[in-house]
């Protein structure tokens, strides 16, 4: 079947951060730009960020970018790539006050200046004491971040495609990528973009957990394309949670209720973590938390009916208290938990935050895959940034306010990268091979077609449960075996599954299907290369690697200093060194990670 | 119902598709409960609901700020029903 053709220089997959940001590079140069979203862009999930973008700007006390270059090692665990990691903290200056003079509102000081605060594991000299690197406007960072750009974009013609699912990437035989396949919600008519440059930025996929902080829309469709088309997914193991999420819901509550004296209580109403972390207590870090309350559960001491989450009591706290310092999280308990904090306790999960892995890129932002003997070879035609991609700055665990800047820099530098290659290149569109568009139109048709199929919520609900007790924030080697078995049988109902509206116009059963699709992939790779990475690291925790002597906190350097790359076909895995040297400075050496 | 509401429902639901995850929970919630039983003033008012920015939206429903806007107080009761 043919369908309509659409052709640009550069067609970019996303509206959030990375994505205008990569936009606006093509668009100022005067490339003939599009941008495809699912929903419009300041509806993006950068939206959500509230905490701050990191730049060691300095304007509050001395900092330097080498400094913010060793937390973001330290807090990878080692596993980032130190290339990427020094181009990204050195560019962050000026990254961020690019966006200054785009017209994003940053909080200042009295002198006019952007004003900075501290966040956790943000550090002065080295990893001395807490150094003020985050960036703010008010509480709504990353919305004031997608309104600055998206209206640079408009004044530099981007051409915006709202409401527009990409749904495969069109690669030729040899490789090169070529543009996308995308449907059109208001139609329901698919179309083929042609582009020279293609950029992923799709955003994470953290709705393959049951428990998760992220919105609806995060269903890793860039990785679902990039996987079908033949690209690995980078250290897809690690992902991070934050301990207090909303049980059920995923709703985040923040860390200030523990700042402000909420303890964490199991089944018997005992207050566990002084058993786990004797000084700081409920206060003990992230992953320490975490682990604590997983412990828990496992062994029998969860609440509720299922045992299957503890308990955050603030009911001991002055009501006013409650209400003046932590405005906000009455509101969510009793919404979300339907519980009145102030007389009941919250019911609480470890909640899947972040996906560090993704798209394998360099910090040109060029997509690399192996190729004979050379594990980083661009892929032609193909980027991607942000959180759907792997630079890798991240490695085993993200830093607070890294994202955000990862999108910036990353976003922006793809886009520049993007920019000399279209450039460069003095051939004209190559043809659309017809078997890639072939594949789109199988899979829609599979679904319009499917007898005695599936149940796509039924699907769902079995995948986000096996990902949430096989592979959540404390793993166990018995637990992602079975996992990966599991998995891998969600994923045969999900190739079945069917739908029963079969309209045109905003079939939403169908897109939801659609990211099923996706989420699997997603799914599928995290559980696979989980199980086969023998050690802990960051956010990956085995209870079969604990912390010994010559493991510290259960890092086996000598195994397991190397990335993952999972691959869709055969479920293949392999696996290529950590980037050790940086550009210009000297490698930070391996150490304990320890704050 | 007819093709044309039926498709613009639809648009309606795919709208309340937000960036903030305590927003698309509350809708989620809302169409559970309500199916496609929306008569065309509820329409009119999600319509407007949806329209806003999201931190908006979420001061109005989570009641850190307050509307005298009839057709959205009613609306945001309607969504804040546990
Ligand atoms: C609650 C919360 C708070 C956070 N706070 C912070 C913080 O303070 N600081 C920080 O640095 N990080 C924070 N993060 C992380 C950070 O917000 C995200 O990592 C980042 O915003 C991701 O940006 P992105 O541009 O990669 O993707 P997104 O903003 O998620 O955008 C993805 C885009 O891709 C589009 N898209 C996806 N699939 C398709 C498709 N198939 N077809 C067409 N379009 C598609 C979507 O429509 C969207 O426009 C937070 C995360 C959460 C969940």
């Amino acid at each position: 079947m043919k369908v309509t053709k659409r052709t640009f220089d550069a067609v970019i997959v996303g509206a959030g951060g990375a994505g205008l940001r990569a936009a606006l590079q093509l668009s100022e140069s005067g490339l003939k730009t599009a941008v495809i979203t699912k929903v419009f862009p300041t509806r993006s999930h950068t939206v959500a960020a509230q905490g701050g973008v990191a730049a060691s700007l300095g304007n509050s006390e001395e900092d330097h970018w080498h400094w913010h270059m060793y937390d973001t090692v330290k807090g990878s665990d080692w596993l980032g790539d130190q290339d990427a990691i020094e181009f990204m903290c050195r560019k962050a200056n000026e990254v961020v006050i690019e966006l200054e003079h785009y017209g994003m509102p940053f909080d200042r000081t009295d002198a006019g200046k952007i004003y900075q605060r501290p966040f956790g594991g943000h550090m002065s000299n080295f990893g001395e004491k807490p150094v003020r690197r985050s960036c703010a406007a008010a509480d709504r960072t990353g919305h004031a971040m997608l309104h600055a750009l998206y209206q640079r974009n408009v004044r530099a013609n981007t051409q915006f495609f709202v409401e527009w699912m990409a749904l495969d990437l069109i690669r030729d035989a040899e490789g090169e990528v070529l543009g996308v396949t995308a449907l059109e919600m208001e139609t329901g008519e698919i179309v083929a973009f042609q582009s020279k440059a293609t950029i992923f930025a799709t955003g994470g996929a953290g709705r393959i957990y049951y428990s998760s902080t992220n919105a609806f829309i995060n269903t890793g469709d860039g990785l679902g394309m990039a996987a079908r088309a033949g690209i690995p997914l980078e250290d897809m193991e690690f992902w991070q949670f934050h301990p207090t999420g909303v049980a059920g819901a995923g709703v985040l509550i923040t860390e200030g209720v523990r700042g402000e004296g909420g303890i964490l209580r199991n089944s018997a109403g005992e207050r566990f973590m002084e058993r786990y972390a004797p000084n700081a207590k409920d206060l003990a870090s992230r992953d320490v938390v975490s682990r604590a309350m997983v412990t828990e559960i496992n062994e029998g001491r969860g609440c509720g009916p299922n045992k299957d989450f503890v308990l955050l009591d603030i009911t001991h706290l002055d009501p006013k208290v409650i209400m003046q310092r932590l405005p906000g999280i009455r509101e969510i308990s009793i919404q979300f938990a339907g519980t009145d904090p102030i007389k009941e306790p919250i019911p609480v999960v470890p909640t899947c935050h972040y996906q560090m892995g993704g798209i394998p890129t360099n910090y040109s932002g060029q997509v690399v895959a192996p190729r004979g003997s050379s594990m980083n070879v661009a892929v032609p035609g193909f980027y991607a940034a942000g959180e759907c991609a792997c630079a890798s700055v991240h490695g085993a665990n993200r830093l607070g306010t890294n994202s955000l800047l990862d999108l910036l820099v990353f976003g922006k530098s793809a886009g520049e990268t993007a920019v000399e290659d279209v450039k460069k290149s003095t051939k004209a569109h190559k043809d659309l091979p017809q078997e890639a568009i072939e594949r789109t139109l199988a899979r829609i048709n599979r679904l319009d077609t499917q007898k005695d199929g599936a149940d796509a919520h039924e699907s769902r609900l079995a995948m986000q449960r096996t990902m949430q007790n096989h592979c959540g924030v404390f793993r166990f080697a018995d637990k992602l075996k079975e996992g990966v078995s599991k998995i891998l049988d969600v994923q045969k109902d999900v190739q079945r599954v069917a739908i029963k509206d079969k309209s045109k116009v905003f079939n939403t059963a169908r897109i939801e299907a659609l990211e099923l699709e996706n989420l699997i992939e997603v799914a599928v790779a995290t559980m696979i290369s989980a199980e086969a990475r023998k050690e802990s690291r960051g956010a990956h925790v085995r209870d079969d690697a604990p912390d010994t002597p010559e493991n510290p906190n259960g890092r086996d350097d000598k195994n397991w200093l190397k990335h993952t790359l999972w691959f869709k076909e055969g479920n293949r895995l392999d696996y290529k060194s950590v980037k050790l040297t940086p550009l210009t400075v000297d490698t930070i050496e391996l150490k304990k990670r320890a704050y | 119902m007819d093709e044309e509401r039926g498709a613009r429902l639809r648009r309606l639901r795919w709208h309340c598709r937000r960036a903030l995850l305590e927003l698309d929970l509350m809708f989620q919630r809302y169409w559970r409960r309500t199916g496609d039983d929306v008569d065309a003033a509820t329409e009119a008012a999600l319509e407007r609901l949806v329209a806003m920015e999201d931190h908006d939206l979420w001061d109005l429903v989570s009641g850190r700020r307050e509307t005298d806007d009839p057709q959205l107080k009613g609306m945001v009761e309607k969504l804040r029903q546990v």
